[in-house]
């Protein structure tokens, strides 16, 4: 039985993509507080068009991930960020 | 109660310098009065906005950090509104962690200015 199980053998070798685990920032950084003033940080947290990004794509905890929201929008309204552009980045 | 609010406003571009001055005055004029403490304030001079307001497409930038009643906050955007040089502006509470955030970025603005003073002497 053991030897059935070694003697499959690939061509090309098996290709298991092994993802980076992601994480939250602010939990691992012990940020408390996001600072809507500080437009190159919150571009982390935004597509080219301006747009903010998921959670399943940043890893930000729900927690964190309602602060980053509110602290862009408040950013947008003061002018910091712009509410629709092509390539911010 | 007593909270810590942080309040930003956008003025016209077409102001000069002594008539930015006199709208700072009178908005920080209008806090003291009501009580307010002022703990701190930062010009951030003429910016870029990110998108057009009024047809404008830069403003002169002021942040005023203070601690008040929230009674206040609806004085002092009644009064925004009345004034045209106003643009824009936003009040938030600062909420423990924000406290926290501003102090800290205060003492280390501080602590490097006294860095460079040393450097320079």
């Amino acid at each position: 039985m053991t030897d059935n199980q070694s003697e499959i053998r690939y061509l090309t070798p098996p290709s298991v993509e092994i993802r980076k685990k992601k994480y939250c920032r602010f939990r691992k950084n012990r940020i408390k507080y996001i600072d809507y003033k500080d437009p190159e940080f919150l571009k982390k947290f935004v597509n080219e068009q301006g747009k903010i990004l998921p959670r399943r794509v940043t890893g930000t905890s729900l927690k964190y991930q309602r602060k980053v929201a509110t602290a862009i929008k408040r950013a947008r309204y003061i002018s910091i960020l712009p509410y629709v552009t092509d390539l911010l980045k | 109660m007593l909270n810590r609010y942080e309040t930003v406003f956008i003025a016209t571009p077409v102001l000069s310098e002594s008539q930015m001055k006199e709208a700072v005055e009178k908005f920080k004029g209008i806090l003291t009065d009501n009580g307010a403490r002022i703990m701190h304030e930062e010009n951030w001079g003429l910016r870029k906005l990110a998108y057009p307001i009024q047809k404008k497409s830069t403003g002169f930038y002021y942040l005023v950090e203070f601690e008040s009643e929230g009674g206040l906050i609806a004085k002092l955007e009644t009064e925004y509104r009345r004034d045209e040089r106003i643009i824009r502006f936003l009040t938030v509470r600062l909420d423990k962690y924000g406290v926290e955030y501003t102090e800290r970025k205060r003492t280390k603005k501080a602590e490097e200015a006294e860095k460079a003073k040393e450097e320079k002497s």
